[in-house]
């Protein structure tokens, strides 16, 4: 067959793969992500059906969806929204980053893995998946809960802390002498905090660039702006979700929420694909070896967040039985953290990182939403707070 | 009332009842409205929600502020004797048609208090000084005899 003429068909069979998935998904409640990742892994390198035409397009995929996935996570906070959540609960925050960052570096340690793998590891256990947490927060129908807005906090103040905690890892990943690394990673951090300095006090102005109303334009002009910004940022080693990132969160108003709905169908697209592609360029014969590791750390983490989130919840003065389901609802990790192996694997700082967080994020974003569904169980509520009889409170 | 941002969601109004009940709505980014009923066993936890189309909401609003209204009035009537609801039309050579509801300054001329005002199939409960008045309105009055009679007099010959 011809070039073009194989690549349509291998991307039309696997995309047409990935819509089945999507629908199963859907129809037992689970996020997608883990289906993409396990269909990645089955089609991926020593399995019975080869994708060479497609490869090339697979992997640029891969890298616009991260762009993507980042750009649509900054539209959808404002800029007041950060600095509200910052300012509420950056104690959360702080704790948040503490109790589940450290059980993934001391583990990356214990393996012998070495300081870099152990920084991406803790990168990895930090960071809740926000798409997975607000889809199940939907469908759990808590988004009007009191506990809500403590763990959209979290989320946020995460997502927040990711645009210094990418730019460090990129430069650690690279650094190749400790000075050099140094100076990189100052670089960096100084970017960063430029970049988001300029976005929060300019953000209106760089809004203005842009006619809200003109979808067209809208679409062209807010991709090409992210794909430049995030192209310099990987120049400069920021890493270019980062700079897709701070993109996202510089627009702000009618043009970051039509944006959004016109970005969202091409996020879904190339997300999907950036999901498999993680997979295919993992071999599933090294998943089983690391399959008991990551699940004690899933259990370890899953632990350790679900105290996160149950301290916040007390912070806040919520009940006991909001505390559990905000604790509960933030044990998914999911994109970042395939973002964060993504990043550490392809400088090649560890083999066994890629199958690792494969199956990690697997379990995590399994085991998650069950966890939630759970902390609404009678049986659950019953044994949280047992000495408070259930039905109606005589006033 | 309490408001609560939902970074990426949204924000969420809170009211709580004098008997200690919660109700809460949740409005989205994109205009999608959601009413929350919170539980008593477990008050942090909406125990059922209800989505509201733009015109469920407006309707859940108006019966909710009209029946506001007239349980007001009714209220009046009963505890105070003396006091007085009258409906006033503001004529068409009204000097007052076309302009605020402040410029009649019918509070401090007359004592009365104007409540609402009915214009066609709407109800304006609560006018500010700032709301229009039109040829037509009918306005909803509460005050002694004495001075509903000096606020109907005010409104036709100013």
């Amino acid at each position: 067959m011809h070039d073009s003429a194989l690549l349509f068909v291998e991307v039309g069979a696997v995309l047409l793969g990935l819509s089945l998935l999507s629908r199963l998904a859907n129809r037992i409640g689970l996020s997608a992500i883990p289906l993409y990742l396990l269909a990645g892994l089955t089609l991926g390198s020593g399995s019975m059906v080869p994708l060479d035409a497609g490869a090339e397009f697979f992997q640029f995929g891969s890298e616009l969806g991260v762009i993507l996935l980042l750009v649509m996570l900054g539209l959808e906070f404002s800029p007041t929204e950060l600095a509200t959540s910052l300012k509420s609960s950056r104690m959360a925050g702080i704790m948040d980053a503490a109790l589940n960052a450290i059980p993934g570096a001391v583990f990356a340690l214990l393996l012998g893995w070495g300081p870099v793998a152990a920084v991406a590891l803790a990168g990895i256990t930090w960071v809740s998946s926000s798409g997975v947490v607000a889809q199940v927060l939907r469908d759990l129908r808590r988004v009007g809960n009191r506990e809500t807005p403590t763990v959209l906090s979290i989320l946020v103040i995460e997502d927040l802390a990711m645009a210094f905690y990418l730019p460090v890892l990129s430069a650690l990943v690279i650094g190749a002498s400790l000075l050099r690394g140094t100076t990189t990673l100052i670089v960096a951090v100084l970017v960063v905090s430029v970049l988001l300095f300029a976005t929060l006090r300019f953000g209106k102005v760089i809004s203005r660039l842009f006619i809200a109303h003109h979808a067209e334009s809208l679409l062209l002009g807010v991709l090409g702006l992210t794909m430049l910004v995030a192209g310099f940022a990987q120049e400069v080693k920021v890493s270019a979700a980062v700079g897709a990132f701070l993109v996202g969160i510089a627009l702000s108003g009618r043009v970051a929420h039509n944006a959004q709905q016109l970005l969202s169908p091409l996020r879904d697209l190339f997300a999907a694909i950036f999901f498999l592609f993680f997979g295919l360029s993992t071999d599933p014969r090294t998943i089983l070896p690391v399959l008991l590791p990551a699940a004690l750390l899933a259990v370890i983490t899953i632990a350790t967040k679900t105290f996160t989130g149950y301290r916040a919840a007390r912070m806040a003065g919520i009940g006991v039985r909001g505390r559990w389901r905000a604790g509960l609802i933030l044990a998914p990790r999911g994109e970042f953290s395939i973002v964060i192996a993504g990043l550490a694997v392809g400088a090649g700082i560890e083999p066994q990182l890629a199958p690792l967080a494969t199956a990690y994020v697997l379990l995590t974003v399994i085991a998650g939403p069950l966890l939630s569904r759970m902390a609404d169980a009678a049986w659950f509520r019953r044994w949280v707070t047992p000495r408070v009889a259930p039905g109606p409170v005589s006033a | 009332m309490e408001k609560v941002d939902l970074p990426g969601i949204g924000v969420r109004h809170d009211v709580i009842t004098r008997a200690g009940r919660r109700i809460g709505v949740v409005s989205y980014r994109d205009g999608a409205r959601e009413i929350a009923l919170f539980g008593v066993d477990d008050p942090d936890a909406s125990a059922d929600s209800v989505p509201l189309t733009d015109d469920e909401a407006a309707a859940l609003a108006d019966v909710l502020g009209a029946s506001l209204m007239l349980g007001q009035l009714a209220g009046i009537r009963d505890q105070a004797a003396g006091l007085f609801t009258e409906q006033l039309l503001i004529s068409a050579g009204s000097p007052y048609a076309g302009e605020k509801l402040g410029a009649t300054k019918a509070r401090s001329r007359t004592s009365t208090s104007i409540v609402a005002i009915v214009r066609g199939p709407d109800v304006i409960p609560s006018p500010t000084p700032d709301t229009p008045l039109e040829a037509g309105d009918t306005l909803i009055a509460v005050g002694t005899r004495p001075g509903l009679d000096a606020l109907a007099r005010v409104l036709t010959d100013g």
